[in-house]
């Protein structure tokens, strides 16, 4: 099998645009002429054709093995910290799980935010963190009392700029109620009576309230990288970060694969779920091929929804009832195929192996039907 | 013959009377002479279990005969318990009344073309009837198989009914298509074939049936129980019981885990695996059986090293080698060697163990009819004869984590009674010799043969797919050997370097020399116009230049499996055969090195001079006092509190710090301190234990962890009960200041233990995790692969990829990264 034969002749493949944009870099610091750029674009293409994938290959229990396989050789460990900002985040395999698992939500949310030229400093950075930390009433308040006499609510606030923006807010969020601004506080009375249980529910809404800052954001670090001040939070909210005007909305990113494929679009989650799934890899010395990778970023996002690994979400979903059936849940799919009346094609590699028949991969591929020349030719 | 599709569907009662061949409804099993009862449940025309006997039905014997099913007539009706919840669903659909679907005959006009689940249909579902106008009650599902409308309990005759009078035209719309819903309330029951639950004969003469058959006999004996007392006119509550009784039974023979309803048992108290716990778990039908499959021609044994073989060899015991076998086909030209095989029989190798005749049938050849076999073989005839030398074998070593898992080695037939494999290929495999055993296949057909050669061999798997490197490489002593040889300038004599080198190979000239250094014995192994440049593990600088080792040693960074830098250049210049070679050549040099010179390790190698004891103890001391110091600051509220953490994780963290600093100062002190032994060659070659291992037994362990903290459990805010309370100093928090050689106290060793435990433990979960999320990704990718047009497809030809990795680079022929185009134009224009 020569792969000049599987793959056409070279003029027929065009090289990549990564391939073709390295040869330009080596002929421009080469200073190569334009005989031996050709002769550069042969070489390279005779080794891309030599290096192709072959039809048939298995890619993606070749991308599943090349993954599972040193991630037997990760820490179980669940948080460390990362680099040297103080921003506890869950890492190794527990992490890659999670990665692949597409749960809604991380166990540890952060964001790396970035900042525009201008606002690359220490000042800069560090107030724009504090800008963003989430605060609500409790924390932008001294005190917080009931007034049983006149059935209200006192806060006494540490900031009295903030009076009006508390005031809207309450107003906006809790009904029926009436908010007066006094000289170190606000006083809030419901427009009719309640009891003292009443109260005091009324009281834990209003402290819980969101103030300043962008909710969910709990905590913000500045931290210098390179030539870059950055700010690690933990908590995410990429909507809220990108309306900033001080950031820089090319970099910032969080860890939260579902933001990111609502927020960026579905091309977003791919790429995020490729290079989370490779730094949490790299980050233990594991050495994994980007493609492998990608194929999983790729199969994750194939219907433009972040499906999971797994029996609710890619694996769950295969054409194939036996492959299903023997996945997981056998008498759930067996059940649901039979009322529906489903049909398996035998497409698949699973339910050819069951039946002990040729996996239509790799040399299975194909068929060869031979046209013997009959006796009488021969002669 | 090829299956092209299976549909899936539910049986109905005129097939299930038309595909058995027998109507049961007897009790009794056998008569009293021990015979199957003619209508019982092993009635002998449901097929034959026993040798000998003939099945009644189709005329054959054990395992000609697949078995025929029967059916049972229910008396009364009973619902599927798997199909309970369905059934559920469709009865809501429709009118209580008229059975029509309760959606507007407008609204369906609009459905028609969508097909929509039952949850959906249900949302558009009225009140009250559309055709009949009439008022629809509560229904209710009582788990796991009954229902009701408002305090009436709905039997499945009930159920059958409103199922009956469902027009086709509202299935269609519900998506039932060619089948009816009353078939999901069973009133005939198909009988398995007596192949399927095969009763065995014990030892003595007592018949013990499977538990399918129980669970049958139960179901037919209720059944013909609640047949007479339908007919005795007996009162209704008593039909009641049976009925549910009956129904109970058939709910277990189909799922014996149903919530709610306790498992039916054997009498001995065992729960009855039924139907369902058939297919279902790693052991069911479906994984355990169909997913992966016992094989023949195989063969398990404990490997043991032979760096002698090549790579791509291995060594199978003479015993196993008269065991397997390959089928070859007699033709003229073989005849001969043919008949010796079959002379040879089967107790002396290379003989045979079976020939079959061209009719196909199988002879075994025995020594007492090997004479006349040799005689009457002619062209046509194919002999199985015994393994040897040179034979296409599989090998596997599981866990089989990657595709590396299972290569295909050259058979070499040894004495013994182990697999011998050669040390490199241990790192593909993630063998040792420790006690692990490896498989063996033996491909049977000449396809698969060469189809294994061509694309499983040794040589086609020395790049990993995984990282682009080659996985293959020197090992352990290996490395050791080379270092040893290639390490400063050693010299060696004519006598000398002619040993090694023809230890290695006889062909090679040798050169004329009074003597040779060991760069120079390395170098007539590299291709004549190799060269590269790269960095020992020690950070040395080593060149390579036309062919010659000039500068620094040869350690695992050049020739290691993962990461030999040398090995990744000769497979990728000049090929997968000259890799072989070379890897060959290289490791015997680097053994014959070793048994010359010899090489052995101490515990005196772990010897430190008085002054370096006194140096490390001060340092430990220093460490100490900085630490005491820290403990301070952070008492008096002094400590500089890092972003993000509390004072406590900040003085912890400085702590950390400390340590670890002191860790890697003792490393060079032992690195000054310890004289050029053994045991630090390894460490420094990459062969085998690091400095931290030396550390560890010679100076000190350092601090124990869990979790990546300091230790912190045991008694109330102590780990000891002779410490003080919140005392966080380095001793009360696991920190050993000795080594493994000087011993360490009880406490010490106890901290040590714990952290052993937690690694132990860790190591379990990890497994367990990483394994599972393995079989999930091979769920989901399973089907993916490179079509013709080069996109990446799964089974239902979507794409996924319109071109594999976005630039089509297979990784297990690139290097790391990608095609280098600056190493091209280097070839090219120099």
């Amino acid at each position: 099998m020569s792969t000049e034969s599987q793959t056409g002749s070279s003029d027929e493949i065009g090289l990549p645009k990564k391939l073709v944009d390295e040869i330009d870099a080596v002929v421009k610091s080469r200073k190569l002429n334009k005989e031996q750029r050709i002769k550069l674009e042969e070489e390279v293409k005779k080794y891309f054709i030599k290096s192709r994938f072959e039809p048939g290959e298995t890619v993606g229990i070749l991308a599943a093995e090349s993954i599972s396989e040193p991630a037997t050789q990760m820490t179980m460990r669940t948080y460390h910290f990362a680099g040297s900002a103080g921003v506890r985040v869950t890492y190794g395999l527990p992490r890659l799980i999670e990665i692949f698992d597409a749960k809604k939500e991380p166990e540890t949310p952060v964001m790396t935010i970035y900042l525009k030229h201008q606002f690359n400093n220490r000042e800069a950075a560090t107030e724009i963190a504090e800008g963003i930390i989430e605060k609500n009433v409790l924390g932008v308040s001294k005190s917080f009392s009931i007034n049983l006499n006149d059935n209200s609510i006192e806060i006494e606030l540490t900031d009295m700029k903030k009076a009006g923006k508390i005031a809207r807010n309450i107003k906006e969020n809790l009904k029926d109620l009436e908010i007066k601004e006094k000289t170190h506080s606000i006083s809030i009375k419901p427009k009719t009576e309640l009891t003292v249980r009443e109260l005091q529910k009324l009281k834990e809404k209003i402290m819980n309230l969101h103030v300043d800052g962008i909710e969910e954001i709990r905590n913000a670090v500045v931290r210098r990288e390179g030539d870059d001040w950055l700010i690690n939070t933990i908590g995410s909210n990429l909507q809220e970060v990108l309306n900033l005007k001080e950031i820089d909305e090319n970099r910032t990113v969080t860890n939260n694969i579902h933001e990111i494929s609502q927020v960026l679009g579905i091309e977003g989650a791919r790429n995020m779920i490729m290079n989370e799934a490779l730094k949490t890899m790299q980050e233990q010395g594991l050495d994994v091929d980007v493609r492998h990778v990608m194929l999983v970023g790729d199969i994750m996002t194939l219907t433009g929804a972040v499906k999971s690994i797994g029996r609710y979400g890619v694996a769950g979903s295969q054409t194939s009832i036996l492959a299903r059936a023997a996945f997981e849940e056998t008498i759930k799919h067996l059940v649901r195929a039979s009322v529906r009346n489903e049909v398996d094609n035998f497409q698949g590699i699973f339910e050819n192996v069951m039946i002990g028949q040729v996996i239509p991969s790799g040399t299975g591929m194909f068929d060869l039907v031979a046209q013997f020349r009959k006796e009488e030719d021969k002669k | 013959m090829l299956v092209e599709r299976i549909e899936f569907g539910i049986i109905n009662p005129e097939m299930v009377k038309r595909l058995a061949v027998a109507k049961l409804s007897k009790t009794e099993i056998y008569d009293q002479e021990g015979y199957p009862i003619e209508g019982g449940l092993m009635d002998p025309r449901l097929g034959v279990v026993d040798p000998g006997v003939r099945c009644r039905t189709c005329g054959g014997s054990v395992g000609e005969c697949q078995g025929h099913f029967g059916y049972l007539e229910l008396t009364k009706p009973v619902v599927h318990v798997h199909y309970a919840k369905i059934l559920f669903g469709l009865l809501k659909l429709i009118c209580r009344k008229c059975s029509r679907i309760l959606i507007d005959p407008k609204e369906i006009e609009k459905i028609q073309s969508k097909r929509l689940g039952l949850k959906e249909l249900m949302k558009l579902t009225r009140k009250k009837c559309p055709y009949c106008n009439s008022e629809q009650g509560k229904l209710k599902f009582i788990k796991p198989y009954s229902f009701s409308e408002g305090a009436e309990l709905l039997s499945p005759v009930k159920l059958r009914e409103r199922l009956e009078k469902i027009p086709n035209e509202d299935l269609e719309v519900i998506g039932f298509k060619k089948m009816r819903p009353e078939w999901l309330v069973l009133t005939l029951l198909p009988i398995p074939p007596v192949t399927v639950r095969p009763s065995i004969t014990l030892e003595t003469g007592e018949r013990s049936e499977d538990d399918l058959t129980h669970k049958l006999v139960d179901i037919v004996r209720i059944n013909e129980r609640l047949k007479e007392n339908i007919d005795l006119g007996a009162p209704d509550f008593i039909i009641e019981d049976l009925w549910e009784l009956l129904q109970y039974h058939i709910g277990t023979y189909f799922d014996n885990e149903i919530s709610g309803v306790p498992p039916a048992r054997h009498r001995s108290g065992r729960i009855l695996k039924t139907l369902s716990q058939r297919l279902k778990t790693k052991e069911g039908r479906f994984r355990g059986n169909l997913a992966g499959k016992r094989v023949n021609f195989s063969a398990r044994t404990v490997i043991s090293p032979d760096p002698m073989i090549n790579i791509d060899e291995v060594g199978v015991p003479e015993v196993i080698a008269m065991e397997l076998t390959v089928p070859v086909r007699v033709s003229e030209n073989n005849l001969e060697t043919m008949k010796k095989f079959v002379v040879n029989g089967p107790d002396i190798w290379p003989g045979a163990n079976y020939v079959i005749r061209p009719d196909g049938r199988r002879k075994k050849i025995t020594p007492q009819n090997k004479e006349e076999i040799v005689k009457e073989i002619t062209p046509g005839y194919v002999i199985e004869r015994h393994l040897k030398d040179g034979d296409i074998a599989l090998f596997n070593r599981q866990p089989s984590l990657h595709r590396m898992s299972v290569m295909a080695h050259r058979v070499r037939v040894m004495p013994g009674k182990t697999f011998r494999l050669n040390l490199s290929v241990c790192p593909p495999y993630n063998a040792d010799f420790d006690g692990d055993e490896m498989n063996l296949h033996i491909p049977q057909t000449e396809e698969a043969q060469v189809e294994a050669q061509i694309l499983m061999s040794v040589q086609k798997h020395i790049r990993s797919p995984r990282f682009s490197g080659p996985i293959i490489g020197a090992f352990r002593d290996q490395i050791s050997g080379l270092y040893l040889l290639t390490e400063g300038e050693k010299k060696f004599s004519r006598e000398e370097f002619t040993q090694l080198i023809r230890a290695v190979d006889t062909e090679i000239e040798i050169p004329e020399k009074e003597y040779m250094t060991g760069k120079e014995i390395f170098s007539i192994f590299l291709p004549k116009n190799f060269s590269i440049e790269l960095k020992a593990k020690s950070g040395e600088k080593v060149v390579i230049k036309n062919g010659k080792l000039i500068e620094g040693p040869i350690d695992k960074a050049a020739v290691g499996a993962e990461d030999g830098k040398i090995l990744d250049k000769i497979e990728r210049e000049y090929g997968a055969e000259a890799f072989k070679k070379f890897l060959f050549s290289i490791t015997r040099l680097a053994i014959e090195v070793l048994m010359k010179s010899g090489f052995s390790i101490s515990i005196s190698d772990q010897d430190l001079p008085p002054q370096a004891t006194q140096e490390i103890k001060n340092m430990i001391e220093g460490v100490r006092k900085e630490v005491d110091q820290s403990i301070e600051q952070f008492e008096r509220g002094e400590i500089k509190i890092l972003a993000g953490r509390t004072p406590k994780e900040s003085l912890e963290h400085a702590i950390k710090i400390t340590l670890n600093q002191s860790l890697n100062k003792i490393e060079e002190v032992l690195n000054k301190h310890l004289k050029n032994n053994y045991t630090l060659m390894m460490a420094k070659s990459g062969a085998r234990g690091s400095l931290v291992n030396m550390v560890q037994t010679a100076a000190m362990i350092g601090q124990e962890t869990i979790m990546g903290e300091r230790m912190q459990r045991g008694y109330i805010d102590r780990t000891f009960p002779h410490f003080k309370k919140g005392d966080i100093s380095l001793e009360a928090k696991g920190f050993v200041g000795r080594g493994f050689k000087s011993g360490l106290t009880p406490f010490e060793f106890f901290f040590d233990a714990i952290n052993s435990r937690e690694s132990l433990m860790d190591k379990s979960l990890k497994t367990r995790h990483s394994g599972y999320m393995e079989r999930r990704l091979v769920g989901a990718l399973q089907d993916l692969k490179v079509e013709y047009d080069d996109t990446v497809r799964d089974s239902a030809n979507r794409i996924v990829q319109f071109v594999p990795g976005e630039d089509g680079l297979d990784p297990s022929k690139i290097e790391r990264g990608g095609l280098d185009v600056d190493r091209i134009a280097d070839r090219l224009f120099g």
